[in-house]
């Protein structure tokens, strides 16, 4: 898929997590508009996935370890045929598989169960290793939260992962600069991050991750050491009173929010 | 009856796992070991030397040790976690909860040098929590074997076992008690002797201190049975009804806080099914005093001559 179709599927998937979220009157939509670009150039573009044999040996592997933007994860997922679109109407509902953080044995193409963060770097890394052990040919893809660079557990697998030369892995932090209760920087501040990934050994790419056009090469990148995409997002991206708004981390929008939501990103498709 | 077989010869059971190990990843490729800098501690020389690229050493980081060994198990291998007790199951439990019992990987997690094990090292080197924080979990089976030939079983049962579970090892010396061909079964009991009058419950290094306990209440003229219970997780719910009937008392012992371990499970079935009297022994809620795990298992009420005077004293609530 090319560029303008890609833009085109990031729209809608846009589109239907905001009504999901709205529907359910829960979720975590700031972060998942500004993952939701890269989200769709992995799986409309980048991953080697089979929609019908969702554990096939050879298949890429994405996890994401942001696993409270599930809502975004299962629209994209059913989007590329995993399980029917409309159980997307599921979300949250009483005993739908489609929980707030998704579940890999219950929902075909999520890899392992996130939620707690800093778990899916390390389970990337084991997946990488396997995958280094045995020659296989898949590549093995993370996306973490900016803030979630706080959790220690990171950087244990950020050392592993040059100590083993992974080149077969990718992370992709989505920094938005927002947090669950303030900004990055008022809290923690990892950044800048392609320091502190370079002096770990790593190959480090910079992008807007809200930009087509820079995600799908970053996405494509190939080396021996291990990768890093520090993709430069906007919580909220898409909406206007949204953007970079720390309080639409998890907030939920009224009806009139919600139309004009729908009004702006309407327009954009 | 799987009848013991006690000699005065005792063994290290990491040994026997290792061995096991190793002849089992000789015919299965897809067996790796996964270590937090404890090739040594866990016994895993050999291994390295014989599968050294299946040997993935991650250094001393216990939460990415887990979640790298979840990550090859969903690359198709059959990873066997090793790493001190204390640290796998405390320092990584919630990626053992997340990343293993919750996503049901198929990952082997070998918790070495458990109970009192490391002794004078001190209490943040014990691992008297871990059969608690483990046995909470959905899908993981928790199992401290006895000796050498239940730990080789274990292994072996581990390796063919879709699924993860946790197997508590030690480090300190136990005889053989069960027979060199021995079968695991999870969530069965041993009956390593019958008796009628109380029931001795063990597993891990108190399984030989029960029996020898029962041995001291046999010259008394009482007659103890006594089931290694190597699985905690599922528990034997059937053998501990059936000891409760039939004996009407029961005594556990472990290398553990009496609080969340075994004793705790086999209370749980014993009130819920057949209430009868019930002394539990182990590590009484406390930071064990500087001493080794013998030691620290004698001065904490579980030598063999303490544990029978504890039958003694239960059997007369009888």
């Amino acid at each position: 898929m090319q560029t303008k179709e890609l833009e085109r599927v990031a729209r809608q998937i846009r589109r239907r997590d905001l009504q999901a979220v709205y529907d359910a009157g829960a979720g975590h939509i700031g972060g998942e508009m500004s993952a939701i670009d890269i989200l769709a150039a992995l799986y409309f573009r980048v991953l080697k996935v089979y929609p019908d044999e969702p554990r096939r040996a050879d298949r890429d592997r994405f996890i994401l370890s942001k696993g409270h933007t599930a809502c975004a994860l299962y629209i994209t997922l059913a989007k590329r045929g995993f399980f029917p679109e409309e159980e997307i109407s599921t979300f949250l509902q009483p005993h739908s598989r489609l929980n707030g953080h998704p579940n890999c044995n219950k929902v075909p193409g999520v890899e392992t169960n996130t939620g707690p963060l800093g778990h899916g770097l390390p389970v990337a890394v084991g997946i990488a290793t396997a995958g280094k052990l045995t020659s296989a040919d898949y590549h093995t893809y993370v996306m973490t939260g900016d803030g979630e660079m706080q959790e220690g557990s990171n950087w244990e697998a950020i050392m592993a992962a040059s100590q083993f030369g992974l080149g077969n892995l990718t992370l992709i932090i989505d920094h938005n600069r927002f947090q669950q209760g303030a900004a990055l920087a008022d809290t923690n501040d990892v950044a800048p991050l392609r320091p502190k990934l370079e002096a770990f050994g790593w190959d480090v790419t910079e992008i807007n991750g809200n930009e087509m056009a820079e995600i799908v090469p970053a996405l494509e990148h190939r080396g021996s050491r291990p990768h890093c995409i520090v993709a430069h997002t906007n919580k909220g991206h898409g909406i206007s009173f949204m953007q970079d708004r720390v309080d639409w981390h998890h907030k939920v929008p009224n009806r009139e929010q919600y139309e004009q939501a729908v009004a702006e990103l309407s327009e954009a498709l | 009856m799987d009848a013991p077989n006690m000699n005065a010869n005792l063994y290290d059971c990491r040994d026997a796992f290792a061995a096991t190990l190793e002849t089992l990843a000789a015919g299965e490729q897809t067996i790796v070991a996964v270590c937090n800098d404890s090739v040594g501690s866990s016994k895993l020389g050999g291994f390295k030397a014989k599968f050294p690229g299946r040997l993935v050493n991650v250094g001393i980081a216990e939460q990415n040790m887990v979640g790298v060994g979840a990550g090859l198990a969903n690359g198709g291998r059959i990873p066997f976690v090793c790493g001190a007790s204390c640290f796998l199951t405390g320092r990584a439990l919630e990626q053992i909860k997340a990343d293993i019992s919750y996503s049901n990987a198929n990952v082997k997690l070998i918790g070495i040098s458990s109970g009192m094990a490391y002794g004078e090292l001190g209490p943040t080197h014990h691992s008297i929590e871990d059969f608690a924080w483990t046995r909470v979990l959905p899908n993981l089976p928790v199992i401290a074997p006895c000796d050498r030939s239940e730990t080789a079983a274990a292994v072996r049962w581990a390796a063919s076992y879709a699924g993860p579970c946790f197997l508590r090892l030690s480090r300190v010396g136990v005889p053989d008690l069960l027979p060199e061909d021995h079968t695991f079964e999870l969530g069965r009991a041993n009956l390593l002797r019958d008796g009628t009058d109380v029931t001795l419950i063990a597993n891990g290094t108190l399984t030989h201190r029960m029996v020898k306990a029962a041995e001291i209440l046999a010259k008394q003229g009482v007659n103890a049975r006594v089931l290694n219970m190597a699985t905690v997780r599922p528990i034997d719910e059937k053998a501990i009804i059936a000891a409760a009937m039939e004996t009407g008392a029961i005594v556990t012992a472990e290398e553990h806080s009496i609080y969340g371990g075994l004793g705790s499970a086999v209370a749980e079935v014993v009130v819920e099914n057949a209430p009868v009297p019930m002394k539990r022994l182990g590590v009484p809620g406390i930071y064990a005093p500087t001493g080794s795990a013998e030691f620290l298992l004698d001065e904490l009420g579980m030598a063999p001559s303490a544990i029978a005077e504890a039958a003694l004293a239960l059997i007369k609530r009888k």
